[in-house]
Parts: structure tokens; C-alpha cells; sequence
């Protein structure tokens, strides 16, 4: 949607044709707008035949990790005695990712139609909508339409009348990027701290409460409903480059560019057009310089390489970096990449559920580094010992976290290493074209 | 119950044959090879967090954390091969970057898995450039200080008082690099078996405050025994320096008390470091007690106890061997034995575990050998019957009841006033310094071993009393207090077959021992 | 833009050194019976409890987490450690308006230092975490805030504020009661 500008005439707004009007957050406003159809329909199929047609459809994880969806909802053993449960996880904490946000808050009925079909779908009589605490409007909206939706009878003991109970708790978080990884989410939901779990066991084996459960994101699920009225092949259609990738994405842009905000495009779109012409390309006087395409734990990309890419899983990967959640955080000539990262170490630092030694000390010491380079103390050590870092923290640790905070370090390093060569040197940052006022 | 199907593995190139469901960390101590590691412990649940134990799988994308991952036909896993070693290497050097250089002042230097793992595999300099984090020592009530410069997050202390005490006294605060162990204001450390988490910590950060500063790890001494405090029979560590016991330190043993004790029976062992000897055999003369030699106080024994109606009054923390001894000195008499009470405190979490109500190690024994447990010690004492007092200390007996007695011939390692008319004295070891066995409430025979040399002439208490008997011409002496046992084994059934070869270091149970339901193997799932 | 009123947080008023009211009686009692039908276990109500004990006093003290321990079946040390692990739980009692600015990279390189600097010097608080003399005011930098096109966002107690820039500051102030 360009949100909160005016849709772009090439996006294509599936999940965020509503964006704005304040009048869809109700339930009245919502069913006005084809609302619920998608649910009525899901209960009168087999949850098996629901699963299908999201696995045809080919919906992937839209939090990160880009799971197919479909295939996750099948590992829920249907019979086994044991209560299922479904997790949304609304947690989204990841730098430069703000879609969730705007989903819940323009589209909460969405969300709540969501959660009830995947629910259904995985033989869940509760799903639980993990919240962070900091969303205060997503919050009150969520709640507010819970309420509703309970209220007319379609969620609760006998959802919409078909004999089925489906029940829908919002959950609110308390300040925890970390809340965001599934199985920590899961001890979160439990009451302890947010901890990352040891996999195996998986979810859909022992989760929340030691039951079968499934955790999906908030664009995930929403998508789920589209799909269910227009059939899978029509979401299939929507792919312009890998047949991997399907649908529409929910990109957040945010950064040095004329028009932030929240844009829906079909996988495969071109990055460079998206930026320049969609985005509006970037501030008066100055250019791009880096883009994190896909929310701070994705390596950053130089402009030659985003200049190149196709918005979709494969089409970062072969850009040099991943598709993550989406959250485009655009980086002009007037910032230091040795700032830019060092800020996202601290992030990471300051996130760190501390579990795993090479997480808990690496992050922290990463980012007294990179602070001391940006400050002008910097050694030549420094960066091998920052790479030497970043590879203890790549694939040792419970979750990936600590992966997540050696990515920008070492790709900035890679792509960038001439500002960090700069500063250990003595020089002081310039922005490499100079502002036209 | 079903045989677990067995897995076949390689493991640095040593073929290991595991149960179903063995973690590659325990298959591999099959194998003699100790994957190092902080957070695992047999004990407690499974954490996976220290990262130390991560080992290369061939055809496995990443390193495998090997206490959490169970083994699978066919695996070849590398514990040595570059990868691993350099994953190691860079746990030790992130541990050590906000550890503090406290090694000349920390309490675990010497037995610290730190410092071993680190000298081992470790780094030889660090890289950290930056300030240490820093937080001030805190005592956590019972026994134990915490120094969180120190600690590593390993969280075996937080999983002890969780999974095992039940009772959640100590979380981790905070989170990322500020993470430290902590505990709420007001409550504090003082579960009975809280000090166990002291053992646990690898490093420097639990501390015991009754061991603070008192020795260095490599001073001391250690010899294996049996907690003497109560009848649970807690397999320990006794830890000497220069002849003084210092620490009593649990050992494992999976029958008894898996790899804990209490903290009444660690810190009660200042008794056996008792200053009030009596170091010498005396012999009243004329001029009342006198020193005298072994072998006329002996042979004056003898003759006092020849054909003489014998009350023994016995300590429940003499051996079986000793207590054995003593019953052939009894010739028709009795015997008799009183034991503190407490309060009985269990460790929730491992079956049948328990500081128990009664104070002394051979309770079981003793009863077993035929002597009677009474409030009134000398109760049985007959008007004119010799009193044989053997390893009492006579306290809160008053002397009017003693002065029933036709004689007294103390054998103990003190000399109790009241026992002023004895004829003769006989100096023994005490509990740490002999040999022997002890039987715990269950029935289960323990070997215990000599912690600390004796003071001045005193003898192991089971060769005086074997010298004794030959000397009133009851049976060839003992060499060795297997050679008791052996006698003791070959006349009492229910110690038939048990021999100190057959008991080892873990023990074994009498013959007709009550059945016990079979422990439940320590717990090592995750929650 | 669709923003929510935040609670009147009188209680901020008054002294942390009042001595203890128990939170769980009467309407909020009834409020926790209702949330621990949500959950099948006791411990999985602690975090919304917790949010409970912070709306009815302004921060969460050892008495509260004492109280709440007690009603989940809890120890008080582990409600602590559960406590100290979230950053939204106010472990000490705050200025009346506790004003969070992200500064995570997408805001920092929007200028969201700029603000943080607005807002201590508005404010008269002197040093980020610290309350104003007069205790209105903490001003802290917090972590991404999930608005990262609307930059920069700010929170002032439960109201979220989004593209807040330096000159918007004193009129924001001049708002707040």
C-alpha cells in the first residue's frame, strides 16, 4: 500500500486492500467487505482438504523463515487425543519490520479469520495470539474484534454453528525480541522466560504445554483466507520469477527514502523498480548506498547486487541475501555503515536471551568493537577478530539468534570493508556525495 | 520390561554399542572419552546451553550438542577433529572474556573445569580489549557466596533447586551479558540439601562459605568413605590437609544418594578432627591411671573381662567389624546403643534420599549385630557386670549409673569422666582414621577408608579388639579388617558372600536386606 | 493516526514507599479468575498478571511479585527471574510519563538520536533512564518498535506516537496532563 501513502498502481493488494479505512477494524465494517466468507467455507471442509489446498498454493512462512505453510499444518497428527494449539506469532520485533503492525491494526477481523481457519485446520480448539507488548493499537483492535467476533458467535463454543469450538485469547508480550523465535514464544505463552527450546522435540510434536502445536506469523495466516475463496492455482499465478515463491509479500519499507511505508507486491517483482519508482528512490541529493532487503538478520546487500535482485526467496538469495520477513530498511551515502552496524550488534546484544555462551558474550563483545571503530579506536585486529567472532557464532548455537547479529558483520564487512579500513585508520566518515540543500 | 534396541556408532574411531535413546555425550564415556562440558550433569536435566560440548557428525550440516543429542546407527562422531576442537576453543575464549583473572584468590583453582578445559584446549592469550562486566558477590544464606564475575550461565545450580530440591530458591536475573544467578530478597539458600550446588558449579561462582580460603585443591587429601552423620550412608570424598579434615565432598553412587548429600552430614565433620584424645593405653595402678604399653594394657584387659558378665555399651559409629568384635566380648552379656535424633530432610527429586532422623552411620549394623537400640544407655547394665564402653563418649550419663559396674574397661578415643573408675584404657582411631564397613538403613554394607592418621599410639579400633579376644584366648588375631569382615561374613548370614572385594566402593546389601524398589535412573530428560 | 489514550497513571504519584496494598481483591481478583480459564496452567497467567500488577501501581515490586507468586503457585524467586528478563516491567517506580524513543539502525539513521536529545533536554530529566526532579518524566531509548516507516515512533506510557522529529517534541509535551 505505499502505507500510509496512496497504493502504487503496481502493487497488488490482496492482504492490505483495506489499509486505512478505519471502518474495516469492525466487524460490522468487515463482513461489508466480504469478511468471514473465507471462514464459513473452511468449516464446512475437511481440515485434511484445507491442508491441501495451502500446500498447492504453495504460502510460505511470511515471518522469516519461508517454511511452506501448508506443509507445517500437515505435520499436526490429527486423532492423536492430545489438545492442539495454534500460536500467532505477532511479535514482530525485527528492525525494519513493521507489516504485522499494520495488519492488525487496519485488518484485526483478518487476523481473527485467519487464526480461526488455521486453527481449524490443524485440529486446534485454541489459538493464541502472542502480541508484543509494545503494540498497543494492534493490541486494542485485537482485543476489541475478539470481543466482536466472540460476541456473534463466530468463534467460541460453536463456531459459526458448525458444532466446532475454536477460541481465540489475545496474549501480550513484555519487551522480548527474542519472543519472536518460535519455541521461545512457546515458554513465553507459558509463563517463563523466553528462552529458545533445544529442537528436537518440534512443535507439532511437543509445544506449547507439551501438546502438538503449530506457531505461524501474522501475514501467514491472514493469507490463508484469500486463498481458500480464490483457490490455490489463483495464488500460484502470482509469481513473476520462481515457481518456489507465490502470492503477494508484504514488504515494510523503511530508512533514507522518499515514501516509507507498507507495500504489497507479487513475489518476483523487480527490487530496482520497487525502490526507485514505487519507494520513491532516495532522499533529495542523495543515493543509495546498502539495502537490508529482509529485516536486520539478513546480509546486507550493496546496491549493485539489490540494483539485480527479484523480490522472492530465491531471487535474494541469488542477490546475496535473504527475503527474511520482508522489512526493507534502505541505507543512503550519508550514513557510516560502521554506525549502521554497530547499532544492530547492540540490538542483538540487548536481545540476547543469554542461554548460549557464544550468543550471550559474542554479541556484547561485537558490539564493543564496532563501537570503538565508529568512535575512531579501532585496530587492525579488530576486523579479523569481529570475522573470527562471527564465525564462533554461526551455527553453534540454540537458536539462531546469535547468527542473526554475525550476518550484518560479516557481509558489512565483506561489502563495506573500506568505511571500517577508514575509521581504524583515523579518517572521519563523509558521506561520499555531498547534500544538495 | 522391553530391552532397549542397541545402536551402533563410531566415535573418534572407537566402535560404541549404545541403548536406544543414549545421549553421543554418555556413549561416548563408553568409549573413555570425556567430551568436555559445563551445563550437562547425569544428575539434573538436560540444558544444552553452554555450547561446550558441541561435536562434528559426519554428514550433519552443523556441530551436534552431544548431551542432547541421542545416537543413531551408524553416526561417526569427531570429538578431536579441527572443527570441534576450534568450536571449543571458541567457548573457552568467550567464557573467559568477562571472567575475571581471580585465580590466585578463587577457591576452585585446582579443581576448576575452567581452568582444566582451558589449559587443554584453550587459547594461550585473549583478544578481549574491552572492560569486564562487573558485579559484587552476594551470599545466598545456608553455606553458599556467589560471585557472578565468575559464573558461566551454566545453570546447574538454578536446575538443582528446581528439578531436584523442588524448591525454586535461585533463577537466573536479567538477560544477554547481564544475565546472573539470583534469588529473591528474604529467601534464602537454606534447603537442606542446597549446598550440593557448590559441587555443581564448574567454576569459582558457588562457593562454600565453611571451605572459604581454608586450603588449596591441591593440598588436599582425599580418601573415599561413608558419611558418618546419619543412617542415608552418603558415599563422600573426606579431604584432608595436614592430618586435619577440611571437606567432605559427595561421591556418586546411584543406589544410595545418586550424586548428592545433605548439608547437616557435609558440614559435620569438625568431630573427627576432636582434639580431646586419649593417645595412649593406661592401666590403673596404685596411683590410679598411668600410662602404660599396649601389650600389658591389653593383657590387663583380659584378664578384667575373663569369665566376667560383659555389658557393652557401644557407639552406633563403630564399624561392622568392631561391633562384631565386641559381641564375642560379651560372653553371655549384652549390648547396647543410643543414637541422636533429628529432623529427617529429603531430596525430593531422588528416590529415597534423605538426611535421616537417626545421627550415626551404623545404626543398621549395630542392630543387625545384635545390639540394642535404647534411650537409656546403661539400662542394661547388670549390678557388677564389667562395662565395656567402645566408642562412647558417656555425655549426660550420670555417674551414679556407671558406679554399677564391677569394672570399666573404655575402648574409645576419649575418656569420659564418668568412666573415671576404669581399669584399664584402650586408645582407638576414630571413624576417619580406620578402615571398616558401615551399614545404612536399607541394609546396604559401604566400605569407608582411612581419611587421617591417628594421633599418638592409637590403634584401629577392630585390631584392639581383635588383639583383646586373643589375648583371652577367643581366636588368632587380624592382620587386616578384611580378615573381620571375612569372619564376620562366614558366621553371620546375612552378611554371607560379602567380602570387601565383592563390595568395592559402592557396596552391596545384606543378604536379607529389605527389598528395595529399584531406583528410577537418574534424570536426564528435558522438561 | 488511530492512536489509543493512554491510562491515567495517577498512581505514579504516589511514593513508592507506601507500604504494600494487595492487587488481587475485589473486580482485578475476579479479572485474574477470568484469565486462569484461558490457559491449563497456573504459570502460563504470569505475564499477563504481571501487566495487571503494573496498571494498578505503576511498577511491579518484590511485594507484588510476592503476591502473584503466591497465587500461581509460584516462588517468589522465580517470578523475579521471569520479571527481570522482560523489559517492560518497571522494576522500580518511573516518572508519571515514561517516554521510550527507538534508536535500533532503521530509526538511527532517521535521526532518532536528535529526538532522544529533544526530549532529555525538554525534559529537564539530564540523563537517559533517570526521572525529572519534579518526576514527571523518564526518558529511556528502547529496542525496534515495530514502526520503522513511521520513524521516529515513540511510547509515552501505553500511547504510541508515531514520526516524531525533534520540533514535534515540546508540543508533544505540552499535551501530557
Amino acid at each position: 500500500m505505499g502505507f500510509p501513502h496512496h497504493p502504487h498502481p503496481r502493487e497488488t493488494t490482496v492482504l492490505t486492500k483495506h489499509f486505512g479505512e478505519a471502518d474495516a477494524r469492525t466487524l460490522a465494517g468487515w463482513k461489508k467487505r466480504g469478511g468471514y466468507k473465507a471462514l464459513e467455507k473452511a468449516l464446512g471442509m475437511q481440515p485434511a482438504d484445507i491442508v491441501n489446498v495451502v500446500k498447492d498454493s504453495g504460502l510460505r512462512g511470511r515471518g522469516g523463515a519461508g517454511f511452506p505453510t501448508g506443509l507445517k499444518w500437515s505435520f499436526m497428527k490429527p486423532g492423536d487425543g492430545k489438545p492442539h494449539y495454534l500460536c500467532c506469532n505477532a511479535d514482530e520485533s525485527e528492525p525494519g519490520t513493521f507489516k504485522d503492525r499494520e495488519l492488525m491494526r487496519w485488518t484485526p477481523h483478518a487476523l481473527v479469520e485467519g487464526c480461526a481457519i488455521g486453527a481449524y485446520a490443524i485440529g486446534a480448539e485454541t489459538a493464541y495470539v502472542y502480541i508484543r507488548g509494545e503494540f498497543t493499537e494492534p493490541l486494542h483492535w485485537m482485543e476489541q474484534a475478539v470481543k466482536e467476533a466472540y460476541a456473534a458467535g463466530i468463534i467460541g463454543k460453536n463456531a459459526m454453528g458448525s458444532g466446532k469450538r475454536i477460541d481465540v485469547h489475545v496474549h501480550k508480550g513484555a519487551g522480548a525480541y527474542i519472543c519472536g523465535e518460535e519455541t521461545a514464544l512457546m515458554e513465553s505463552l507459558e509463563g517463563r522466560r523466553g528462552n529458545p527450546r533445544i529442537k528436537p522435540p518440534f512443535p507439532a510434536v511437543s509445544g506449547v504445554f507439551g501438546m502438538p502445536t503449530t506457531i505461524n506469523n501474522v501475514e501467514t495466516l491472514i493469507a490463508a483466507a484469500p486463498i481458500l475463496l480464490n483457490g490455490a492455482d489463483w495464488y500460484k499465478k502470482m509469481s513473476l520469477s520462481s515457481p518456489k515463491s507465490t502470492g503477494t509479500k508484504l514488504f515494510s519499507v523503511c530508512g533514507n527514502v522518499q515514501r516509507p511505508g507498507t507495500y504489497e507486491v507479487v513475489m518476483g517483482f523487480p527490487f530496482k523498480e520497487f525502490l526507485y519508482d514505487l519507494c520513491g528512490g532516495p532522499l533529495h541529493g542523495r543515493k543509495f548506498k546498502a539495502v537490508i532487503p529482509g529485516g536486520a538478520s539478513v546480509p546486507i546487500q550493496n546496491m549493485e547486487e539489490a540494483e539485480a535482485t527479484l523480490m522472492d526467496y530465491e531471487g535474494f538469495v541469488a542477490g546475496g541475501s535473504m527475503l527474511g520477513s520482508g522489512g526493507v530498511i534502505v541505507i543512503d551515502d550519508a550514513q557510516p555503515m560502521v554506525t549502521v552496524i554497530a547499532r544492530l550488534a547492540r540490538f542483538f546484544a540487548h536481545e540476547s536471551c543469554g542461554q548460549c555462551t557464544q550468543c550471550r558474550e559474542g554479541t556484547a563483545w561485537t558490539t564493543k568493537i564496532l563501537e570503538r571503530i565508529r568512535d575512531g579506536e579501532g585496530t587492525v585486529e579488530d576486523l579479523d577478530t569481529l570475522l573470527d567472532i562471527g564465525e564462533q557464532m554461526t551455527g553453534k548455537t540454540i537458536c539462531v539468534l546469535s547468527d542473526s547479529c554475525a550476518v550484518p558483520v560479516i557481509s558489512g564487512i565483506k561489502k563495506f570493508r573500506g568505511e571500517f579500513e577508514a575509521l581504524i585508520q583515523g579518517k572521519r566518515f563523509h558521506p561520499v556525495t555531498a547534500a544538495v540543500a | 520390561m522391553a530391552e532397549k534396541k542397541m545402536v551402533n556408532l563410531t566415535i573418534e574411531g572407537r566402535p560404541v554399542s549404545a541403548a536406544e535413546g543414549t545421549t553421543i555425550l554418555e556413549a561416548a564415556k563408553t568409549a573413555g572419552i570425556l567430551i568436555p562440558h559445563y551445563c550437562y550433569h547425569p544428575g539434573l536435566p538436560i540444558a544444552g546451553v553452554c555450547r561446550m560440548c558441541l561435536v562434528e557428525v559426519e554428514k550433519a550440516p552443523k556441530l551436534a550438542p552431544s548431551c542432547a543429542t541421542t545416537v543413531a546407527e551408524g553416526q561417526v562422531v569427531r570429538v578431536y577433529s579441527d572443527k570441534s576442537l576450534d568450536a571449543r576453543k571458541g567457548v573457552l575464549e568467550m567464557l573467559l572474556i568477562n571472567h575475571p583473572l581471580d585465580c590466585p584468590i578463587c577457591d576452585q583453582s585446582g579443581e576448576c573445569e575452567l581452568q582444566d578445559y582451558t589449559y587443554q584446549e584453550g587459547r594461550e592469550d585473549s583478544r578481549y580489549r574491552e572492560p569486564k562486566r562487573f558485579n559484587p558477590a552476594e551470599d545466598f544464606g545456608g553455606d553458599v557466596i556467589y560471585v557472578p564475575n565468575r559464573c558461566i550461565l551454566c545453570t546447574r545450580c538454578v536446575r538443582f533447586m528446581d528439578d531436584v530440591a523442588h524448591e525454586p530458591t535461585l533463577n537466573v536475573s536479567e538477560r544477554g551479558d547481564r544475565a546472573l544467578i539470583g534469588k529473591f530478597e528474604g529467601k534464602d539458600l537454606t534447603h537442606p540439601w542446597a549446598a550440593n550446588v557448590v559441587d555443581l558449579c564448574p567454576v569459582g561462582a558457588l562457593l562454600s562459605k565453611d571451605f572459604l580460603n581454608k586450603a588449596r585443591a591441591w593440598e588436599l587429601d582425599r580418601t573415599a568413605s561413608i558419611c558418618p552423620n546419619c543412617t542415608q550412608g552418603c558415599n563422600v570424598i573426606m579431604e584432608t590437609r595436614e592430618n586435619q579434615l577440611v571437606r567432605m565432598r559427595p561421591r556418586p553412587n546411584e543406589n544410595v544418594n545418586a550424586f548428592f548429600m545433605c548439608d547437616w552430614g557435609r558440614l559435620n565433620y569438625r568431630w573427627m578432627n576432636e582434639k580431646n584424645r586419649v593417645e595412649r593405653p593406661m592401666v590403673r595402678g596404685k596411683n590410679g591411671l598411668a600410662a602404660s604399653t599396649w601389650e600389658a594394657a591389653i593383657t590387663a584387659a583380659a584378664r578384667a573381662l575373663n569369665g566376667k558378665k560383659v555389658f557393652v555399651a557401644a557407639s552406633p559409629m563403630l564399624s561392622n567389624e568392631s561391633l562384631f568384635l565386641l559381641t564375642q566380648l560379651m560372653q553371655g552379656g549384652s549390648g547396647a546403643f543410643r543414637v541422636t535424633e533429628g529432623e529427617e530432610a529429603p531430596l525430593s527429586g531422588v528416590d529415597d534420599l534423605a538426611l535421616r532422623r537417626e545421627r550415626a552411620a551404623n545404626v543398621f549394623g549395630a542392630e543387625k549385630l545384635g545390639f540394642n537400640k535404647t534411650k537409656e544407655l546403661l539400662g542394661g547394665l547388670g549390678q557388677g557386670d564389667v562395662l565395656v564402653v567402645a566408642g562412647e563418649d558417656l555425655a549426660g550419663i550420670d555417674a551414679s549409673t556407671v558406679a554399677r559396674a564391677g569394672d570399666v574397661i573404655v575402648i574409645s578415643s576419649v575418656l569420659p569422666d564418668v568412666a573415671g573408675k576404669a581399669s584399664v584404657v584402650l586408645p582407638i582411631a576414630n571413624y576417619s582414621e580406620e578402615e571398616g564397613t558401615v551399614t545404612n538403613l536399607r541394609g546396604r554394607v559401604q566400605r569407608f577408608t582411612q581419611a587421617k592418621q591417628a594421633p599418638g599410639e592409637t590403634r584401629p579400633s577392630w585390631l584392639v579388639l581383635g588383639d583383646l579376644l586373643g589375648a583371652m584366648g577367643k581366636q588368632t588375631n587380624f592382620f587386616l579388617p578384611s580378615e573381620v569382615f571375612a569372619k564376620l561374613a562366614s558366621s553371620n548370614g546375612s552378611f554371607a558372600g560379602l567380602s570387601y572385594d565383592s563390595l568395592g566402593f559402592k557396596g552391596l546389601p545384606l543378604v536379607d536386606a529389605p527389598p528395595t524398589s529399584p531406583k528410577a535412573p537418574i534424570a536426564v530428560a528435558a522438561r | 493516526m488511530g492512536g489509543v489514550e493512554s491510562p491515567d497513571y495517577a498512581s505514579h504519584d504516589r511514593a513508592a514507599h507506601e507500604p504494600y496494598v494487595a492487587v488481587f481483591t475485589g473486580d482485578v481478583k475476579r479479572e485474574l479468575d477470568e484469565l486462569l480459564t484461558r490457559y491449563p496452567t497456573k504459570m502460563a497467567a504470569l505475564l499477563p498478571a504481571l501487566w495487571i500488577i503494573q496498571r494498578e501501581r505503576s511498577w511491579v515490586s518484590d511485594e507484588g511479585m510476592a503476591e502473584v507468586a503466591g497465587f500461581l503457585d509460584l516462588t517468589p524467586a522465580y517470578v523475579k527471574g521471569v520479571v527481570t528478563f522482560y523489559t517492560m516491567y518497571h522494576q522500580h517506580p518511573v516518572g508519571k510519563y515514561f517516554i521510550q524513543v527507538c534508536t535500533t539502525s532503521p530509526c538511527g539513521i532517521c535521526g532518532a538520536e536528535d529526538v532522544v536529545k529533544a526530549f532529555l533536554r525538554h525534559t529537564n530529566t539530564g540523563e537517559l533512564g533517570l526521572t525529572s526532579p519534579d518526576g514527571r518524566y523518564t526518558v529511556i531509548e528502547v529496542e525496534c518498535l515495530g514502526a520503522c516507516g513511521f520513524a521516529t515512533p515513540v511510547m509515552i506510557n501505553e500511547e504510541f506516537i508515531e514520526s516524531v522529529t525533534p520540533d514535534k517534541v515540546p508540543e508533544l509535551l505540552a499535551r501530557l496532563a
